[in-house]
Order: structure tokens, then C-alpha cells, then sequence
């Protein structure tokens, strides 16, 4: 028996990158990191951190957690992108750019992966932690502890793929993935390996979560929100945690039947022993197009509220918008073919589904017409989530009437996978969920923070994030027009498409601009955080119960459990009594979830449990899986799972709040 | 509105211990309803492959009937028997709940004591799932509801201990409430198995 | 004793279900399931009718189980495991049925009758 086999499995001294630019950017993680330990350990904070937040069930600090790694994500997943432009804009003719061809295909594979699984979903689920109880007057999710572990499995899912850079490769089979390419005899490395069990692990914690906020909107809604009172927001997320549910099963089920194709000789989508390629791309899209609803919806919930509280109206054809929510969560498990026109179906099932995508554009367009009739008539006030929403909805648009033009299959013939398609849907994730959730990050960071965002800094970076996305991506439309097909890594000279390939570099140059700045305002505002302190917990003189508690939101969200008897209850409190007035209040003690050190510890055993799968060091997967299940099991068995704050500790948080909101200068809001 | 904040009154439990089953209990059912759509995207897989054999023998040709007869029977038996160990709970009878789960136990092992058998013969026989499509997504099908089966078994041997060491408290009895739903669930699902794979391969489709 | 004492039998959802339910599923799974094995073992009609009869002998015994033995149906309002267990069996049917339809329609389109038979009706090409 080779016992090193059994002990490292496919490992070897082969498996550090060789090339300068692979090997540098694998370098960066672990010298960041090691910057990181080293601030922790000079600053003694490292029982801070591991208390007060990588064991904390308190959905505001794991939101900031999702959203930390969310935005880390997207300075990964736009380097790829900065590369990829390079490349495309170069390598024509005699050159070949600046990458070497299998090193392209790794980053459009990891581009696209890691955008969509670690930086949307990570904002998403960030978003929602932090805002979903608070809006419907709870103090926590249903399950805390379910919580904090799907943010472990998240993260464990992000730490696999960053490991693919330094150790081993990524696939290069696209951010889906599809046999035969993917399969062992096509792809023999790890690459896809790391694929599978990166996504693998991530989807269970969002299956977990999808579940998780589903229960807690239907059980935990506070005394008189019934269905047709909840924020905008709050049904967005129902109907997101409704796809996600039903969704990612799909997700899990196509990526083991892979895994077993690879790792056990299995035949499902071989191309021979009878196996069926067409089925995999079949499943996987069957998830794939919920999974861009799941994106998009709290996207438009966000702007629900965005748009209502900065026209100072209330928000037009709520009944609508919420059967407009509900109908697109319904079709959006009716329209996955599109995705696969191209692949061979007759035209009654091409017919039949491209005549479904046509019609889940129409609840869209009707959601587009409220927020506009919202903003008719309203008393506009354009702060930079405004700048976001106007953004999108030029945008979104524009990119849906090119979807609607792919809907036809006719013209899908022609466009399929060219880089018109790049262009549509490029459009409607940037123009839609990635403006959607920069919204939701500048219009709620001062509940959770105590302080605004540096508005200007906020306005030059929308500025940059739309002027980049139109020079980065018009050319592109144009170019899919002209017949260029997506993930190509050279061209001829002869072709023409090189001016528009640069016109496309410069403009994602410009929105990598964006994200600097974007972050650069983060920056700027923590340092200069006591020039825009919120001192009343609504500074942008909101509708909804998330701006009637103070800022940043005490830990346990509201002192006495409310009570609502309206929509935006918040705004019908603040016209009927004078919300300075101090009430005689009897607080009551609050039972709280206590922190877990077990969740990490899923989370470090998962990326293991992983680590040993894709490397074939069997002996480390079990040991892992084993861990697992004995953390549930010592998880499930402890009865101590919560701990009591006394009514005092509770008046003693509020006054001090009382007090803070009295030194509030006398000014109008922000 | 959220029957949380609404309770039914007459319950000798206190109002947060309500809301703690009610929100455990329901949020078992969801998760059990996604495990359904797992399914079904194996279900959806098999109706697709069952017919590539790539010339192997077919379902018609492998499968043997009275075997899966007594698999059903006794994981059916399993699931009574498993509601009769509930009724015992909720009249306190801790000894008439380990003989009924534990007859659900044994029962378990010996629904997968049969399936294991089963797949060790095909395999011996050359029917691997390495053959062809239709075999892997048969053993594969099969195979995840018996890894549900074994988690289960593993969930009820966990309960065994928690039960004689903590007696019937609140939280092993939600406990046992869960497991039953998951096993109840389980022959459900099993139902379409013996359906859609066993008599419809039987059949010659 | 004071083991005992501590439990808690009340819960609303638990105080579903009693002996008659669970007696009643059973027996009627049994016959069920016996109908399906003779139907299918006897082959007293040609296959179609036969897997016609078992499928709806699996739907009806599915119904029977998630009465007798899981209890839906007994909720008091709002319903919400009915709702989620509704969307459920429509995803279920959409993805079962529709990958069915889909694989289907490739594999005919892919088959060499069919081509053969394109091919020699209309003279060459797709």
C-alpha cells in the first residue's frame, strides 16, 4: 500500500503555481493574512474578534460579516475581470496578450463563480441578516445558531476557491461547468474538483439560510404586521427564500451527481456507458435561472424602500407589487430552457418556453411603472441610493428589452453565447443586483453603524460604477452583433473588434475606479465618523420600523416588542404623535441566543472535509465529516442555549440612547 | 398573523416553549420539503437515463420483486410502528417508547440490511454502477434514500442514549416529533421508489 | 418521578394523531401496496393500463400518508405547511415533468429514424 498516497492524496510539489503572475496573486492571500494576524495580535484583539464576532449569532454583526467578504469577493472576482479585459483587448493578431490560454479560462471560470456565488450571494444574505428581523419588529432570526452556521459554510465555500489559486488550479470549464468538458476525461485536474465542493458547501449554507429567513417571516413577525402590512423588502425576501428553497436542492443534487461521474466512474453525463451531457446542462439550469431571481428580488425590494422613503411618498401599487413578486417567483421555474435554446429541442418546447420568458418580463415592467408613479408627484430628495435606483432603472431596461430580443429563439440562434448575451446579462446583474445592494449598503449602514456615509465620495462612485458599466459593456453589445463569441482569449486582426474590445477595457478600468471609491467612502467616513453621527436612528426620515430604534441598533434591535397597525408604521407614528416625547416605558427583561464557538468550528471542519474530497485524502474527509456530525450532536444536546439581559440592563442601553438623540444639532434630515 | 404571537390557550406549557416547537417544528417540515425536490431531481434523472442501459441487462431483467415486497413492508411496518412510539410519548409511557422505537429500529436495519443485499448481488453480478447511466442513476437514487434511512437509524441511537440518560424531557420529545416526521417522510418517498423504479421496471418502462 | 413530572405532552402540534389514525394509514398502505405487487406481479392487463393503475395506487397512498401519519390537512389557519407543501409537489411536477419533456423532444430530434426520416423527406439539410 502506498502509504503517502493514502496520506496526501493527489497532493505533490507540483501543485504551487509556476507562473509569476498566479503564483503573486496566490502570495497576496496568506501575506494579507499574515498582516492581518499580526494587527490582531499587536492590538490583543483576538478574543475580541473570536466574542464579539466570529462566534456571534447577532444577525447584524453576521450581515457585517457577509458583507465583508462579499465586498473582499468583489475586488477578487473584478481582478479576474481587469485580466480578462486585458487579455481581449490585446491579444489580437500576433499577440497573444497577456495570459496564457488555460490561465484565461481559469479566470472567466473563476470570474463568473465567484461574482455570483461569494460576492452577490454574500451581499444578499449580508443585507438580509441585517435588516429583515428589524423590519418586521423581531429581534433575531427563528434559528441563531442556523444562522451563524451558514455563514461558516459560506465562508468555508469562499476559503476552498481562494485555496484553488496556491494550491492546485481552478476549472476551466466556465463558472457551470458543463460535461464533457468537466468531466475526469477532459478536465483530469482538481480544478473542477474545487468547483464542485467550493459550491457544494456554500449552497447548503444558502439552502440553510433560504429556510432559516422563510421561518422567520412567517413566525416571527411582530403583533399586527400580517401579510399585506410587511415592508416591500420583507415580501422580496419571502419570495426569494421561496426559490431558494426549492431551488438549490437541484444545485446540490447536479453537483453530486458530477462528483460521483468523476470521483466513482459513474455514467450520468458521460458521453458514452449512456450517459446524457444534455441532462446535466438540463438541471443545472433548472437552479440557474431561480438563482438569478434569488439575486435580483431583495434587489428590487431595496429599491421599494429606497425609492418610497426619497420621494416622501408612499409607495404606488403595493398590491401589485407584491403580485408582481409573487408571479415572478412562480415563473421563474417555468423559463430554464432559454438558457439552452441552442442545445436541440424541437420548436414547440423552444416555442413553449421562450413565450414564458416573455411573459415573466411582464411583472417586471410593472414593478419598473410603480416605483416611477411612486417617484411622480413625490418630494424627490437625491441622496445616493436614489443615484443607484435612477442608475438601474436606465439600465435594467435596457438590458431586459435585450433579453426579451434572446427570448426569441429565432434570434437566440444567432446570439447564443455571444457577447451580446454577455452584455444582457451583465446589465442585469450590475445594473440591477449589484446597484441594488450598493443602495442597500449606503441607505442602511447608519442603523448599523451610527453614522452616514461620506455622500460625495458615494455620488463619484455611482458616477464611476455607470459611465464604466456603459463603455465597458455597449461595445460589448455590438461586438455580440458582429458575431464575437464570449470567453475568447484571441482574434484575428482582420475582424475590427479590437478598438471596441479597449473601449470595454477603459470601461471597466473605470468602474474598477468605482469599487475604489466605494470603498475609499467606507474608509473616509469610519475615520471621520463623528462629523455624520446619527444621533435620532433615522436620518433619512424614513417609513419603516427599522429607523424607530436607534443607531447603531442595539444589540437585542427593539427595548419593547412592537406593535404596528399600518404599512411604513414608522411613518404613520411619526404623523400622529411627536416622536420626541419620552413615554413612561416598562421594559421587560429579554431572553437573548448566546454566541456558539461550534459554528466555526462546522465551518473550519467543512473546509477540510472539502480539501480531503477534491484531493482524495480520504482519511481527512472522514475524520472531518465525523467532527461534524459530533458538533451537531454536542449543539443539538445543549439545553443552555440562551441567557436572560434584565430589564435594567435594557434601561440602562435606552437611556443612554435618549440621551444621545438630546444632542442631536437642530437640523433638517439628511 | 403569526400564530406565535397568537397561541391557542389551553396548553400546559409555557407560552415560549410553544413558540419554540412551533417554530422548531415547522422549520423541520420546510427543510423536509426541499429534501423532496432533492428527490425529485433524482427521480427527474433516473426517468431520464433508466432506459440506457448500454446493452446491459434492463430493470425488467435485474430487479427482484418479492424483495423490494418485504423492503416496503417492513419499512411501512417501520413507520406505524414509529407513530405508536409518538402515541406513547404524548401519554408518558418512557418504556413503551423505547420498545416502539426501538421495533422501528430494527425494522430500519433490516429494510437496509435487505437493499445492501440487494446491491451487492448486482454488483457481483457485473452491474455495477460503473455500467451505464441507467445504473448509476438506479444506485444512486436508491442509495441516497438508503443514506437517509442509515442518518435516520444514526439520529434514533442518539435519542436512545439522550433518552435513558435525560428521560422524556421537552426537548427529546421535540426531538422524537422530528424523527418522525423525517421517517414518515421517508416511506413516503419510498412509496414512489418502489413505484417508479421497481413495479414500472418490472413492468418493462 | 420527577423525570416524569418534567414532561411536557401539550405541544399543539404533538396532540395530533391518535391510535384510529395511525391504524387506519396503516392498513390502508397495506392494501395499497399489495394492489400495486398483484397488479404488477399477475399481469392481467397490458402495461400501460397497469402503470396507469400504480400510479394512482402511489398518489392515493402518498394522500393516505400525509393524513394518517403526517396530519396535514389539520392545521388550524393560516395554513402554511399545506401552502409550502402545494408549492412544493408544483415544483416537483414542473421539474420532473418538464426534464421528462425536454429530454425527450433531444433524444427524438437525435435519433437516427428521425433523421433518417428528415433527410429523406425533404432532400438534404436541417
Amino acid at each position: 500500500m502506498n502509504y503517502v498516497a493514502a496520506v496526501l492524496g493527489k497532493l505533490n510539489s507540483n501543485v504551487f503555481p509556476h507562473d509569476k503572475a498566479t503564483l503573486g496573486a496566490a502570495l497576496s492571500i496568506p501575506l494579507g493574512g499574515l498582516l492581518l494576524v499580526a494587527y490582531l495580535t499587536y492590538t490583543k484583539r483576538w478574543k475580541w474578534l473570536w466574542k464579539e464576532w466570529l462566534t456571534s449569532v447577532d444577525p447584524k454583526k453576521i450581515g457585517v460579516m457577509y458583507i465583508i467578504v462579499g465586498l473582499l469577493m468583489l475586488l477578487r472576482g473584478g481582478t479576474d475581470v481587469l485580466m480578462i479585459r486585458a487579455q481581449q483587448a490585446t491579444s489580437v493578431g500576433v499577440s497573444h496578450g497577456i495570459v496564457s490560454v488555460n490561465t484565461f479560462q481559469q479566470l472567466f471560470s473563476a470570474h463568473g463563480t465567484i461574482m455570483i456565488f461569494f460576492m452577490a450571494m454574500g451581499l444578499m444574505f449580508g443585507l438580509i441578516n441585517l435588516i429583515l428581523p428589524i423590519q418586521i419588529g423581531s429581534r433575531d432570526v427563528v434559528f441563531p445558531f442556523l444562522n451563524l452556521s451558514s455563514f461558516w459554510l459560506f465562508a468555508a465555500g469562499m476559503i476552498l476557491i481562494n485555496l484553488s489559486l496556491g494550491i492546485g488550479q481552478f476549472s476551466a470549464a466556465g463558472w457551470l461547468a458543463y460535461p464533457p468538458l468537466s468531466e475526469l476525461h477532459f478536465s483530469p485536474g482538481v480544478g473542477v474538483d474545487y468547483w464542485i465542493w467550493s459550491l457544494q458547501i456554500a449552497g447548503i449554507g444558502s439552502l440553510l439560510s433560504g429556510i432559516n429567513f422563510f421561518v422567520t417571516i412567517v413566525k416571527m413577525r411582530c403583533r399586527g404586521m400580517n401579510l399585506m402590512k410587511m415592508p416591500m423588502f420583507v415580501w422580496s425576501v419571502l419570495c426569494t427564500t421561496l426559490l431558494i428553497m426549492f431551488a438549490f436542492p437541484i444545485l446540490t443534487v447536479t453537483l453530486t451527481l458530477l462528483f460521483l461521474d468523476r470521483t466513482v466512474g459513474m455514467h450520468f453525463f458521460t458521453s458514452g456507458f449512456g450517459g446524457n451531457p444534455m441532462m446535466y446542462v438540463n438541471l443545472i439550469w433548472a437552479w440557474g435561472h431561480p438563482e438569478v431571481y434569488i439575486l435580483i428580488l431583495p434587489a428590487f425590494g431595496i429599491y421599494s424602500e429606497v425609492v418610497a422613503t426619497f420621494s416622501r411618498k408612499r409607495l404606488f401599487g403595493y398590491t401589485s407589487m407584491v403580485w408582481a413578486l409573487a408571479a415572478i417567483a412562480v415563473l421563474s421555474f417555468s423559463v430554464w430552457l432559454h438558457h439552452f435554446f441552442t442545445m436541440g429541442a424541437g420548436a414547440d418546447v423552444n416555442g413553449f418556453f421562450g413565450i414564458m420568458t416573455m411573459v415573466i418580463a411582464i411583472p417586471t415592467g410593472v414593478k419598473i411603472f410603480n416605483w416611477l408613479f411612486t417617484m411622480f408627484r413625490g418630494r424627490i430628495h437625491f441622496a445616493s441610493p436614489m443615484y443607484w435606483f435612477m442608475g438601474f432603472v436606465g439600465l435594467f431596461t435596457i438590458g431586459g428589452v435585450a433579453g426579451v430580443v434572446l427570448s426569441v429563439p429565432p434570434a437566440d440562434f444567432q446570439l447564443h453565447n455571444s457577447l451580446f448575451l454577455v452584455a444582457h446579462f451583465h446589465t442585469m446583474i450590475v445594473g440591477g443586483v449589484v446597484f441594488g445592494y450598493l443602495a442597500g449598503i449606503s441607505y442602511w449602514f447608519p442603523k448599523i453603524f451610527g453614522f452616514r456615509l461620506n455622500e460625495r465620495l458615494g455620488k463619484w462612485s455611482f458616477w464611476c460604477w455607470f459611465i464604466g458599466f456603459i463603455l465597458a459593456f455597449v461595445p460589448l453589445y455590438i461586438l455580440g452583433l458582429m458575431g464575437a463569441t464570449r470567453r475568447i482569449d484571441h482574434y484575428n486582426a482582420s475582424l475590427g473588434w479590437q478598438p471596441l474590445f479597449i473601449v470595454a477595457g477603459i470601461g471597466a478600468a473605470i468602474i474598477a475606479l468605482g469599487v475604489g471609491i466605494f470603498i475609499l467612502q467606507i474608509v473616509v467616513s469610519i475615520v471621520r465618523r463623528k462629523d455624520s453621527i446619527d444621533y435620532t436612528g433615522d436620518p433619512w426620515n424614513g417609513r419603516t420600523l427599522e429607523w424607530s430604534i436607534p443607531s447603531p441598533a442595539p444589540f437585542y434591535n427593539f427595548a419593547i416588542d412592537p406593535v404596528v397597525n399600518e404599512r411604513d408604521p414608522f411613518w404613520e407614528s411619526k404623523q400622529l404623535a411627536k416622536d420626541s416625547e419620552q413615554k413612561a416605558v416598562h421594559y421587560k427583561a429579554i431572553t437573548m441566543p448566546r454566541n456558539s464557538g461550534i459554528a466555526p468550528i462546522i465551518g473550519l471542519f467543512s473546509v477540510a472535509f472539502g480539501f480531503g474530497m477534491i484531493w482524495h485524502i480520504w482519511w481527512l474527509s472522514i475524520v472531518s465529516l465525523i467532527a461534524i456530525i459530533v458538533s451537531i450532536i454536542i449543539r443539538v444536546s445543549d439545553d443552555n442555549t440562551d441567557y436572560v439581559v434584565p430589564a435594567s440592563k435594557v434601561e440602562k442601553i435606552e437611556f443612554a440612547y435618549a440621551a444621545k438623540r438630546a444632542e442631536a444639532p437642530k437640523r433638517r434630515y439628511a | 398573523m403569526s400564530d406565535v404571537a397568537n397561541p391557542p390557550m389551553n396548553l400546559d406549557i409555557s407560552n415560549a416553549e410553544y413558540q419554540k416547537n412551533s417554530k422548531t417544528l415547522f422549520g423541520f417540515w420546510v427543510y423536509i420539503m426541499t429534501d423532496c425536490v432533492l428527490f425529485a431531481s433524482l427521480f427527474a434523472t433516473y426517468a431520464v437515463l433508466h432506459h440506457n442501459t448500454f446493452g446491459g441487462p434492463s430493470a425488467q431483467n435485474l430487479f427482484s420483486l418479492p424483495n423490494v415486497l418485504a423492503e416496503t413492508l417492513i419499512l411501512l411496518t417501520s413507520s406505524f410502528t414509529c407513530g405508536l412510539g409518538i402515541l406513547s410519548a404524548r401519554a408518558r409511557h418512557k418504556n413503551k417508547v423505547i420498545f416502539w422505537f426501538f421495533v422501528t429500529f430494527v425494522l430500519g436495519i433490516a429494510f437496509l440490511f435487505l437493499e445492501l443485499s440487494e446491491f451487492r448481488h448486482l454488483v457481483i453480478t457485473g452491474n455495477s454502477w460503473r455500467r451505464s447511466g441507467f445504473l448509476s442513476a438506479f444506485y444512486t437514487l436508491v442509495g441516497t434514500h438508503g443514506l437517509h434511512i442509515s442518518v435516520g437509524l444514526l439520529w434514533l441511537v442518539v435519542l436512545f442514549g439522550k433518552i435513558f440518560s435525560g428521560g422524556l424531557t421537552r426537548n427529546n420529545l421535540r426531538q422524537l416529533t422530528l424523527f418522525s416526521i423525517f421517517w414518515h417522510f421517508l416511506d413516503i418517498i419510498w412509496i414512489f421508489i418502489f413505484t417508479i423504479v421497481y413495479l414500472m421496471g418490472a413492468v418493462g418502462k | 418521578m420527577s423525570k416524569e413530572q418534567d414532561v411536557i405532552v401539550a405541544e399543539h402540534e404533538l396532540s395530533e394523531g391518535n391510535l384510529k389514525s395511525y391504524i387506519t394509514g396503516f392498513l390502508l398502505s397495506i392494501a395499497l401496496t399489495l394492489s400495486a405487487y398483484f397488479m404488477v406481479v399477475r399481469r392481467s392487463f397490458t402495461a400501460d393500463r397497469i402503470i396507469a393503475v400504480i400510479v394512482a395506487l402511489a398518489l392515493i397512498q402518498f394522500l393516505v400518508q400525509m393524513f394518517f401519519f403526517l396530519h396535514l390537512g389539520k392545521e388550524t389557519k393560516p395554513r402554511w405547511k399545506l401552502f409550502v407543501v402545494v408549492f412544493m409537489i408544483m415544483i416537483v411536477l414542473i421539474l420532473v415533468f418538464g426534464s421528462i419533456w425536454i429530454m425527450n423532444n433531444l433524444n427524438y430530434r437525435m435519433s437516427p429514424e428521425q433523421i433518417n426520416t428528415y433527410l429523406n423527406n425533404q432532400g438534404g439539410g436541417f
